[in-house]
């Protein structure tokens, strides 16, 4: 991701337990003293959590996407052969078709046979995209799976499922969401999920306000 | 909503970008989550700003690089942290170390 990365610290979780269940305790006590104080709601706490932990940051995969909203000739090319493209940005090892999202038009990706994901472009899958349910259901009835990812699309709206392969991954390019002329090329990828990749979200809209 | 990840932390870079592991955040331990988890609610509900905290933990970094200490990224958030708190007058360092005696010696053992 980053050569400025500092991954220090984590061998040292794994070697020294004493030194952890110490820290462990610290930040119990802390916990306790700031619920106590009502500066902190565990379940808030939790709640922040498991969002970062689906948080997937500064991926390659919303550079691509971004990109694509903010130069046309670039997404022509992009839709035309994603495996080029993407070796644009400088990303490669994968042979990639990527799929538009447009008006009455939805993308899904899905592996029915085991768990083919474009790892170098959204990083790991997250567990729901490897189980058996999502894996089958994707394709029986993707307009219920896309709902109770609270998603809930127009009957209207075609739903296309691509089932990935060793051979070939697929990647959705979602729509741009209104009210974000202006924004670069960074703040653009921001609003990039990972979801919305997989096709079982959309894009974020802007924050109301900047801060 | 607090659920919605803040770029300005996601995407910290340098020294105090957070650890991540293809692209995904890690907690090596149960303990590295609750504290990150703490630090941002508190920075949500305008305790003190997310970039305070920030100068605090890359001060707080460059101190331990500095001593040469060996200690994990997550514990020198947790110093930083702490020391933040104090400063701001939300935690007493004396109470927050009686407390922390209670959870060593089991006399204390809440459950969250």
């Amino acid at each position: 991701m980053s050569d400025t990365h500092h991954d220090h610290g984590h061998e040292h979780g794994h070697h020294h337990r004493e030194p952890e269940s110490v820290l462990s305790l610290r930040v119990r006590a802390l916990e306790s003293l700031l619920v106590e104080k009502k500066l902190v709601a565990s379940d808030a706490v939790d709640r922040i959590v498991s969002a970062y932990e689906e948080d997937i940051g500064p991926h390659n995969g919303a550079k691509v996407v971004a990109r694509a909203w903010l130069d046309p000739a670039y997404k022509q090319r992009l839709l035309a052969d994603g495996t080029a493209a993407i070796e644009e940005l400088g990303f490669g090892g994968v042979d990639l078709k990527v799929v538009e999202n447009r008006s009455g038009v939805h993308n899904m990706v899905v592996c029915t046979l085991c768990s083919c994901y474009p790892h170098a472009l959204i990083g790991l899958p997250p567990v729901w995209y490897k189980s058996f349910e999502y894996r089958s259901r994707a394709v029986r009835e993707p307009r219920v799976v896309l709902r109770e990812f609270g998603l809930d699309l127009p009957e209207s709206v075609e739903i296309r499922i691509w089932d990935s392969s060793a051979e070939l991954r697929y990647l959705v390019l979602p729509e741009r969401p209104a009210g974000t002329e202006g924004l670069s090329e960074g703040e653009l990828a921001g609003l990039v999920s990972r979801d919305s990749m997989i096709g079982v979200a959309v894009a974020r809209p802007p924050a109301p306000a900047a801060r | 909503m607090d659920t919605v990840p803040s770029r300005e932390i996601a995407d910290m870079k340098g020294a105090a970008a957070l650890p991540r592991k293809n692209g995904e955040l890690v907690f090596d331990e149960a303990w590295q989550g609750r504290i990150f988890g703490m630090t941002v609610a508190m920075s949500h509900d305008a305790s003190f700003e997310w970039r305070e905290f920030q100068a605090q933990l890359i001060a707080e970094i460059a101190h331990a690089e500095r001593e040469g200490e060996s200690t994990s990224y997550y514990e020198r958030w947790l110093n930083a942290f702490e020391q933040l708190l104090a400063d701001k007058g939300l935690v007493d360092p004396a109470a927050l170390a009686e407390r922390t005696r209670e959870f060593e010696t089991g006399r204390r053992d809440d459950v969250f």
